[in-house]
């Protein structure tokens, strides 16, 4: 009889090592999890479907459903792909199959990975786990949930903006977005090509670091992407000595970011000294300023291209219409939700004869500025840090009719996201009973750095990842 | 700075998003708020500065001429709303 | 008042590459309708393009044969539209920094060699196919349709642009010979525009001749022959007289040539001009060829056409010597020269009897033929003909065929030329009353009666004397 396993405890690491000595089979760890998903999923929305357990010799995985998984239906939170079932894996799908990890299931996710609040997928919102009347963050906030709830050991997410890191932090977990190149895009539904990244959500960074191995490195499939200079370190350090922090003064003195947020981060930045860190005051002069407007320029151009494809021809849903060009017309205003059609409006407005040069053109030049404005940053410092999310986790419905409002969800996180950087959320604390995230953003291929940094922090804090409701 | 009924209608045509009136009037204010919160990047003499367009500096990434295996005709189909025969079917260009 | 016309080109070239584009999927003809694809080419949720080498190589090979600047950062661009055919809603093309730029094509003419500008020439994807069912064009009463195919879409492609320098539809066909001869050489492609591997468009103006203006120009398109462009740049050039001499004006058009009457349509007018939103391909790295890679193509490249006319043009004459180069036949000349056969003997044999007869110039003996040209005079015009028609077979040998003399002995000709005058008498009389064509008449006839084994060249004399005496 397998052994009772408490989900909400458990880690990736432990839940590797029961299968390793046979304490619990695949099978059974993978089925008591979607036990745990029957019994708190259905009101928390974390999962869009599950899969039974397959062959696999390890433990299982969600997916967001923006990941092309072969067999399973795909939808990238939208009605237009409703049904749409990939006769190809992604790249990282087949990497998690190739380590033996089994396919637990798809995530929510705001549609076409466009949002902060998982609030715009076309089936429903996902919950906080610590308060369900709360956001979980977007736009992977069906990942982030399901992994604070127990509902999956750990997940792989996607990050455009921060669709990693912000549900990491709002949902009190360990979130990374890799360095640009490092994961295949191969299979993954496109928003931002210039942009997105797949990454690892989970409990610990020790967690997220072993998941990052099975899924970083080249592929000949994605040409964007290189090989990792160096092997993953799986981190073991206490100690920060030696480690230099640098704290700009434009993401840490944000306007709009909470008291209670500042505290957290403080304490954790104070903490960091005490394990032998050296800390220190540095400046971003443009990069926050102009990164918002910058992103929301380069981000919406490259998606109302990559979006042109949903046009009811070789997949997806189709609406009629007289001739081709109406049923394409139709097919797409039916089909997208309001905040794709928001960005592919804007998008295309940025791109358009006449508009180019002042703004996704611009846009280009101010992404070099910001490029150059971190690696200055990271040549005095190893890493950098500040909040990964101005506030809390915010209300179901507050900021659901105010797109600017929404958009500044990613103040913090966008700036390092348009330099290719990778940047690692970890749970600090909480204020008003809600999880505050830390952000830590090193140099290109630094992830072992910032696992480093994340791990010791974390050994030192001991965030107790299970929401208080829940313990 | 706002954007005209216009050229909202001019922009849908080229994205091919057949909108409807409430659509167009509520997206003719949101994009106009939008645009001037981006519209900053104006501010900044950037004459000097390059275009980034790829993050990673990598160049001459490329493919050796060699066939790889094709789909079978059911998965090419396989998701399809309208297959006839071995084609496509779409309603008239024309 | 004088004009001249006023011509561009833009000519898209197939690549025989065995893989499209940017996916590995088989490219070529005759597959089985979407047997060819992958979710790269088919434009699924998240695929991504992978570049063919081979296809960014032979188009730095064309660029260098046409000249060009070899660009030392080239990047991929999408041209952003939606049309069946394309299956991502945008193609893959090169916008900002194509591969090859700023190149010249030398065309050959009487009154030396004139400059044609080579803009620019850039690498995309083909779009795939689409057709048309029903209605007025299929099944009666059945519902109207298009079809796509997606086999076609993401072969490769190379754009050549070329400068507004042409100056007549006739210059027009033999820069496009030329260049057509120049691409099969490189091995790159089949170029055939029957086949669509080789497209062209051209773009029209007329002004005064001698001025330096440019006025509006056309476009037509839908040419699929070279001498059906020529017709339809001359019909269009001058419809444009016809309109500035009337007054009018000429608006910027695009029209279809139909070459069968000769009439040029103009396409309806679009509701909104085309804004393709061209922008930096991200999926795409940029391609930086590498020194060594540019040098080493540039040792490949064959002596090109322009420079061979020069060449042979100085022991023949500029048409004949455009004929034998466009045709790929200057090889085959030059080797039977060597052989010491008569430089325009040799030029009228190759470019007429070899041509006329089908037979595969490659396969021919240069020592063969050049024997065979020898002694083209000396032997039996059937004799003659008959080696020809074996010149292109394995182990051919033009000894037996030299065996045979012409009968060139007056003795013997001279009764059986009185025989055919006295013969044909209204002949000889219309002959004699100033006919002169009727010499052939006569000559045809002795040749006849001696089975073609006569000299043709003493046979003319005989029937002049006597016709004459």
């Amino acid at each position: 009889m397998a052994p009772v396993v408490d989900t909400l405890r458990l880690t990736a690491e432990e839940g590797i090592g029961l299968v390793e000595r046979r304490e619990i089979s695949p099978a059974e760890l993978h089925a008591a999890y979607l036990e745990a998903i029957a019994a708190r999923d259905p009101e928390l929305h974390c999962f869009l479907r599950t899969t039974a357990p397959g062959d696999g010799s390890s433990i299982p995985v969600a997916l967001k459903d923006v990941i092309s998984t072969k067999g399973v239906e795909t939808t990238a939170g939208s009605k237009i792909l409703s049904g749409y079932t990939p006769i190809f894996d992604a790249t990282v799908a087949e990497r998690c199959k190739s380590a033996g990890l089994t396919l637990l299931g798809k995530t929510n996710t705001d549609e076409f990975a466009m949002g902060s609040s998982t609030e715009n997928s076309a089936w429903g919102p996902s919950r906080n786990p610590w308060d369900p009347s709360r956001v979980p963050g977007g736009s992977g906030g069906g990942s982030a949930a399901a992994v604070t709830a127990g509902l999956a050991p750990w997940a792989l997410g996607s990050d455009t903006g921060g669709s990693i890191k912000q549900p990491s932090a709002l949902c009190g977990n360990v979130g990374l977005r890799p360095t640009y190149g490092s994961v295949s895009r191969y299979g993954i539904v496109a928003f931002a090509s210039s942009l997105d990244q797949i990454g690892p959500v989970a409990k610990t960074t020790r967690d997220v670091a072993l998941l990052y191995s099975v899924i970083a490195g080249r592929d000949r499939r994605d040409s964007t992407t290189a090989e990792l200079p160096e092997p993953v370190r799986v981190p073991e350090a206490d100690s920060l000595a030696g480690v230099r922090i640098g704290l700009p003064v434009e993401l840490n003195e944000a306007e709009g970011i909470e008291p209670g947020v500042k505290d957290a981060v403080s304490r954790a930045i104070a903490l960091a000294e005490d394990l032998g860190a050296e800390v220190e005051e540095c400046s971003l002069p443009r990069s926050v300023r102009y990164g918002l407007p910058c992103y929301y320029l380069i981000a919406p151009a490259e998606a109302s291209s990559n979006l042109a494809r949903y046009d009811g021809v070789r997949y997806g849903s189709r609406s009629d219409g007289d001739g081709y060009r109406e049923m394409v017309e139709r097919t797409r205003d039916d089909g997208f939700g309001d905040e794709p059609k928001r960005r592919i409006m804007l998008g295309t407005y940025a791109l358009s004869a006449g508009y180019y040069d002042a703004f996704y053109g611009q846009a280009q030049k101010v992404r070099t500025l910001i490029i150059r404005e971190h690696r200055e940053a990271l040549e005095r410092f190893d890493v950098l840090a500040c909040p990964t999310s101005p506030t809390v986790a915010f209300p179901l419905g507050e900021r659901a009719d105010d797109p600017l409002a929404m958009y500044a969800a990613d103040l913090l996180t966008i700036p390092s996201c348009l330099a290719g950087l990778p940047g690692l959320s970890i749970p600090v604390g909480l204020s008003e009973g809600l999880p505050v995230g830390l952000q830590v953003i090193g140099p290109q291929f630094g992830e072992n750095r910032l696992f480093e940094v994340g791990h010791a922090l974390e050994q030192a804090i001991g965030f107790d990842t299970v929401p208080t409701r829940l313990r | 700075m706002s954007i005209s009924r216009d050229e909202v209608l001019h922009v849908a045509r080229l994205a091919r998003l057949a909108l409807t009136d409430e659509e167009v009037e509520r997206i003719t204010g949101e994009l106009g708020a939008i645009l001037d919160a981006v519209g900053v990047v104006a501010e900044l003499d950037l004459s000097d500065v390059p275009p980034t367009s790829h993050p990673l500096d990598l160049v001459n990434v490329w493919d050796e001429d060699e066939p790889r295996p094709s789909l079978e005709l059911d998965e090419t189909f396989a998701n399809t709303p309208a297959r006839d025969g071995d084609h496509f079917r779409v309603p008239p260009t024309v | 008042m004088t004009w001249e016309p006023v011509i561009g080109l833009e000519i898209h070239v197939q690549l025989k590459t065995r893989t499209k584009m940017f996916c590995r999927c088989a490219a070529g003809f005759g597959a089985r309708e979407n047997t060819q694809t992958c979710p790269v080419c088919l434009g699924f949720p998240g695929a991504l393009p992978v570049t063919n080498r081979r296809a960014v190589e032979w188009t730095i090979l064309l660029g260098l044969a046409l000249e060009c600047e070899i660009a030392e950062k080239a990047e991929f661009a999408r041209k952003n539209y939606f049309y069946p055919d394309l299956s991502k809603g945008y193609q893959i093309s090169q916008y900002d920094l194509p591969s090859c730029v700023n190149g010249k094509v030398l065309v050959p003419t009487a009154s030396g060699d004139h400059v044609i500008g080579i803009v620019r020439a850039h690498l995309e994807e083909d779009a795939a196919k689409t057709v048309h069912v029903g209605g007025r064009t299929g099944r009666i009463g059945g519902a109207e349709w298009s079809l796509v195919d997606y086999n076609r879409g993401g072969t490769p492609l190379v754009e050549i642009v070329t400068a507004p320098d042409l100056r007549s539809a006739d210059e027009a066909k033999r820069f496009l010979q030329l260049l057509r001869q120049t691409i099969v050489e490189l091995g790159i492609s089949d170029a055939e525009m029957e086949k669509g591997t080789l497209r062209v468009d051209a773009n029209v103006s007329v002004r005064p001749q001698g001025s330096d203006e440019l006025r509006t120009r056309t476009e037509i398109k839908n040419m699929n022959s070279f001498n059906f462009i020529a017709r339809g740049i001359e019909a269009e050039a001058e419809r444009q007289v016809a309109e500035w001499e009337s007054g009018g004006e000429v608006r910027q058009e695009t029209y279809d040539f139909d070459a069968s009457t000769g009439t040029l349509t103009a396409r309806r007018a679009k509701e909104e001009a085309d804004d393709y939103r061209y922008f930096p391909e991200p999926d795409l790295v940029p391609v930086e060829p590498p020194a060594e890679l540019v040098e080493r193509l540039r040792t490949e490249l064959p002596e090109l056409p322009a420079a061979r006319i020069r060449r042979i043009e100085k022991a023949l004459d500029l048409d004949r010597a455009l004929v034998l180069v466009t045709g790929g036949l200057d090889g085959l000349w030059a080797a039977t020269v060597a052989e010491g056969a008569d430089p325009v003997a040799t030029g009228n044999v190759v470019a007429n009897a070899l041509v006329g007869a089908g037979v595969d110039s490659a396969a021919v003996s240069p020592k063969e033929l050049a024997k065979l040209i020898a002694s083209r005079d000396r032997i039996p015009r059937t004799a003659f003909d008959a080696a020809i028609a074996k010149a292109g077979e394995p182990g051919f040998s033009a000894d037996p065929y030299l065996a045979e003399e012409a009968v060139s002995d007056t003795a013997e000709l001279e009764p059986v030329v009185a025989a055919i005058i006295a013969a044909n008498p209204e002949q000889a009389e219309a002959y004699r009353g100033g006919k002169e064509g009727l010499l052939g008449f006569f000559v045809g006839q002795v040749m006849r009666e001696t089975q073609g084994k006569a000299d043709p060249r003493v046979v003319n004399e005989l029937v002049r004397e006597k016709l004459a005496g």
